[in-house]
């Protein structure tokens, strides 16, 4: 055994939450987001770092710049749509600059694994003219972040560390190091560089474009942009790569014979190394997904090559292997040399027709709305056996609701069976989303209900059950309060009664924050209880009135309690009329003609009982 | 050696032919993909981290890709490791070895197989519940769409090997102990990796899991 004894092998989040501890932080901050969620969740095992999740990404921001001005280094962590929350303390943060070191990741999600869009977050960088890092493996990962305080503190600015998903979550060799103490730095009244009146202000932002040229020339150090030359036999001096992150990677697998030029820092980009890159090469092919975010830079350099970017590389979904080898195949044909060397005189010449919606290398079926494809029913993730929002979302059906739902587990509402969600836009959108429709056309007063989480209700919801209760709403806000924030792995919110590092706090409840904005109509209920459910959802969208119900239950899988019951079904009793399967729990069977309890999925919630009219499902006590 | 399924159709597998073309191909700098494929819950991400050990212990670069988020909620997952002298990618195209823990996930991924790669099938299905309401409830015939795209693929009896020992969760690691059989890795290298990445108190079984995936051949 020729053990590595001194590598670890880490996912992009653990070494940057390992890079975190060796860089002295001592505050760390983040609201739970795929594929970000496990760089706080492992920053809370050291205990030299106070962590929290804070209420939304806006608030871990502004917590973090307090903490950067009273002289800790800190760490912000966010999904990309994170930083749209965030983006008003962040842009801002550019004028003021820090204290103590202040690196804000953004882990972005290109083909869109958990998110509702795959937005490019590097132009924020560009935005707020804030230097930016993208590592290309877990090992760059954890020296970036190092880095990244090092300028913070030295050209007094926050740092943007931009990751995907390919890189948060995949795991690669990691050498570590270790923490030499904390750093700790000391607060200094400066209000001319932290309040930003107009006045201090205007002269911030100059301040703000002079350290850009002092980045712009950082960026030309040799550490933030690395040459790769290929060590075969035939080398192209023509062409060129540039790239950065994971797409690095699969550059060096695809294109064996190219010189790479991989830019570690993205923001700004280092204008002379890729000029000097492209002297003499008559093509650059630059590989990146999503925008072309590094394409337009190169191109306003206006460079003699030509250059290939967009036109072969997808706008949308993720790089991979495949893609590269397809685009390999465009551009060269099966041989990259020919006799007399490469022609080609503009890339556009083998430009190929866009193929169709599929992900080269995806597998064939993926479609979720659970027809059959190629022979095989599709296996998209479902709500739970035992779920209390499945009741909910039934009940919505039955009353032929409009549901402007939001973001959390209960999305999966909208898979077919249930087919119960109509519209999911952003964190809180649901509960403005349905005043909006009330308003446009009030024939939909009665129909229109919104839908949200409680964790999603703390982060973005009270706002909107305020405007809703100011602006005369008269719809119903149902707030699905199981406990925790279930969907990104059970994290605590501000309902839970417990902090992440697990102190206690107090347990803050929705429908106080309902009582605080007027709203005369508050219930709360066990989404379990299906005919009081009903009664109370109906009554509420009939009335003329704002109305707020809370339907509260745990999620079933942090639910210590176990229903010692079986459920079954009576084959004497069962009418065969499907209405148990259209509730969607995965427990409930149809195979061969006959309905059936799968027991070792049911987790005995009895809901389904409830939902048979003909009693054909029985539940029993086990003692 | 030869081995049968359930339909006592006859597979010639020669696992250590695959292990030693593996070893050659470790040797001039090539790079192993192997997909791990099933469905939430099945304990994918654990036997990643299994061969991902072993392959480190035996001096190998490792990149390993995962999703996260299925485990609960019943859907489909994928998990690679790729193991070489360097690394680049982590995340793969076609896969030389794949293991699938469900049946119906190895039809569904069987298009990644590489010709000439081996797949290791569990034999054990799970329906997904959404193509219930879907009255869809005549299961396709896995192994049939599977034979009409390799003849590559061997079930094995993962879920009752595992029941035997006395626990059905350990099938993952079971199916992990066959797979080594595929790769050049030293004994030591997997055990090493088997005690490092599962529950510190279920060790022993597991062991005796990886033991009797090891020792399937030895019928």
């Amino acid at each position: 055994m020729k053990n590595k004894g001194n590598l670890r092998l880490l996912t992009g989040n653990e070494a940057i939450a390992r890079a975190a501890y060796e860089s002295g932080v001592t505050v760390a901050s983040a609201y739970p987001g795929t594929p970000s969620t496990e760089i706080l969740e492992n920053i809370a095992k050291y205990k030299e770092i106070y962590c929290q999740w804070s209420v939304n990404e806006k608030v871990a921001l502004e917590f973090a710049s307090g903490a950067s001005i009273a002289g800790a280094r800190v760490l912000v962590a966010m999904k990309h749509v994170g930083l749209n929350v965030a983006a008003d303390p962040f842009i801002t943060l550019s004028y003021t600059g820090v204290n103590g070191g202040l690196v804000i990741v953004s882990a972005d999600d290109p083909y869109m694994h958990s998110s509702q869009n795959e937005q490019d977050n590097r132009f924020y960088a560009k935005f707020a003219k804030v230097p930016m890092l993208e590592p290309s493996d877990s090992q760059e990962a954890l020296d970036m972040v190092k880095d990244a305080f090092e300028i913070s503190e030295r050209f007094d600015t926050p740092v943007l560390l931009r990751t995907t998903t390919r890189i948060s979550h995949s795991r690669s060799l990691v050498s570590t190091g270790s923490r030499h103490g904390s750093f700790t730095g000391k607060y200094v009244k400066d209000a001319r560089k932290y309040v930003m009146i107009p006045a201090y202000g205007r002269s911030r932002h100059r301040i703000m474009l002079q350290r850009w040229e002092k980045l712009e020339k950082l960026s030309e150090e040799v550490k933030y942009h690395t040459v790769y030359k290929p060590a075969a036999k035939e080398i192209t001096s023509d062409i060129g790569i540039i790239t950065s992150g994971v797409s690095y990677q699969y550059a060096r697998e695809v294109f064996k014979n190219i010189p790479v030029l991989k830019l570690n820092m993205t923001n700004p980009v280092a204008r002379k190394a890729i000029t000097d890159f492209a002297s003499g090469r008559r093509l650059l092919i630059i590989i990146e997904e999503l925008e072309p975010f590094l394409e337009e830079q190169v191109k306003s350099l206006n460079l003699k090559a030509a250059i290939a970017g967009k036109e072969f590389f997808p706008a949308y979904g993720e790089l991979g292997i495949s893609a590269l080898e397809m685009v390999y195949g465009q551009l060269f044909g099966t041989s990259l040399f020919t006799k007399s060397g490469i022609s080609i005189d503009y890339p556009g010449k083998y430009y190929a027709e866009v193929k169709d919606e599929k992900q080269p290398g995806e597998p064939v079926v993926k479609d979720i709305t659970g027809s059959m494809i190629n022979g095989l029913p599709a296996r998209p993730p479902v709500l739970c056996a035992g779920c209390p929002h499945s009741p909910v979302f039934y009940v919505l059906k039955k009353l032929k609701a409009v549901v402007m739902g939001d973001i959390g587990c209960y999305t999966l509402s909208v898979l077919p069976p249930l087919d119960a969600l109509d519209s999911c836009l952003c964190m809180g959108a649901g509960i403005s989303q349905a005043l909006g429709m009330e308003k446009a056309d009030s024939r939909l007063k009665s129909r229109v209900v919104s839908v949200i989480g409680d964790s999603t209700f703390f982060h973005s919801g009270i706002t909107a059950t305020i405007d809703n209760a100011y602006n005369n709403g008269t719809g119903l806000i149902i707030v699905l309060d199981n406990g925790t924030t279930a969907m990104t792995g059970h994290q605590a919110h501000p309902g839970v009664g417990k902090t992440l590092m697990g102190d206690d706090a107090p347990e803050l409840k929705p429908e106080s924050f309902a009582a605080a904005a007027g709203i005369k109509h508050i219930k709360v209920v066990d989404p379990n209880k299906l005919s009081e459910l009903e009664a109370v959802i109906k009554e509420e969208m009939e009335r003329k009135e704002l109305s707020f119900v809370v339907c509260r239950r745990k999620c079933v899988l942090i639910e210590k309690k176990k229903n010692k019951v079986i459920v079954t079904i009576d084959q004497n009793l069962c009418k065969e009329c499907g209405a148990c399967i259209k509730f969607g729990c995965p427990a409930i069977e149809l195979k061969n003609g006959v309905y059936s309890i799968n027991g070792m999925l049911c987790t005995g919630c009895g809901v389904c009982a409830d939902i048979c009219r003909f009693k054909a499902i029985i539940i029993k006590n086990i003692k | 050696m030869i081995k049968t399924d359930n339909n006592n159709n006859i597979y010639m597998m020669n696992c250590e032919a695959v292990s030693k073309r593996c070893s050659s191909s470790l040797k001039n700098g090539k790079i192993l993909s192997v997909l791990f494929v099933g469905v939430g819950g099945q304990g994918i991400i654990l036997a990643t981290a299994v061969l991902a050990h072993a392959a480190i212990n035996a001096g190998f670069d490792v990149k390993v890709s995962e999703v996260h988020g299925m485990a609960q909620r019943g859907g489909s997952v994928e998990g690679s490791v790729r193991l070489g002298k360097k690394v680049f990618s982590p995340t793969i195209s076609s896969a030389d070895l794949i293991v699938a823990l469900e049946r119906l996930e190895a039809a569904r991924y069987i298009e990644r197989l590489s010709p000439g790669g081996v797949l290791l099938v569990n034999d054990y299905e799970i329906y997904p519940s959404s193509g219930f309401a879907q009255k869809q409830c005549h299961a396709p015939d896995a192994g049939k769409l599977l034979s009409e795209a390799t003849g590559n693929f061997l079930f094995i009896n993962a879920v009752e090997i595992a029941r035997k020992l006395g626990r059905i969760k350990v099938s993952n690691i079971v199916l992990t102990g066959v797979l080594s059989r595929f790769l050049p890795f030293e004994d030591d290298c997997w055990m090493e990796a088997v005690k490092k990445n599962v529950p510190k108190k279920a060790i022993n079984i597991n062991v005796k899991a990886f033991i009797s995936g090891r020792e399937f051949f030895n019928k």
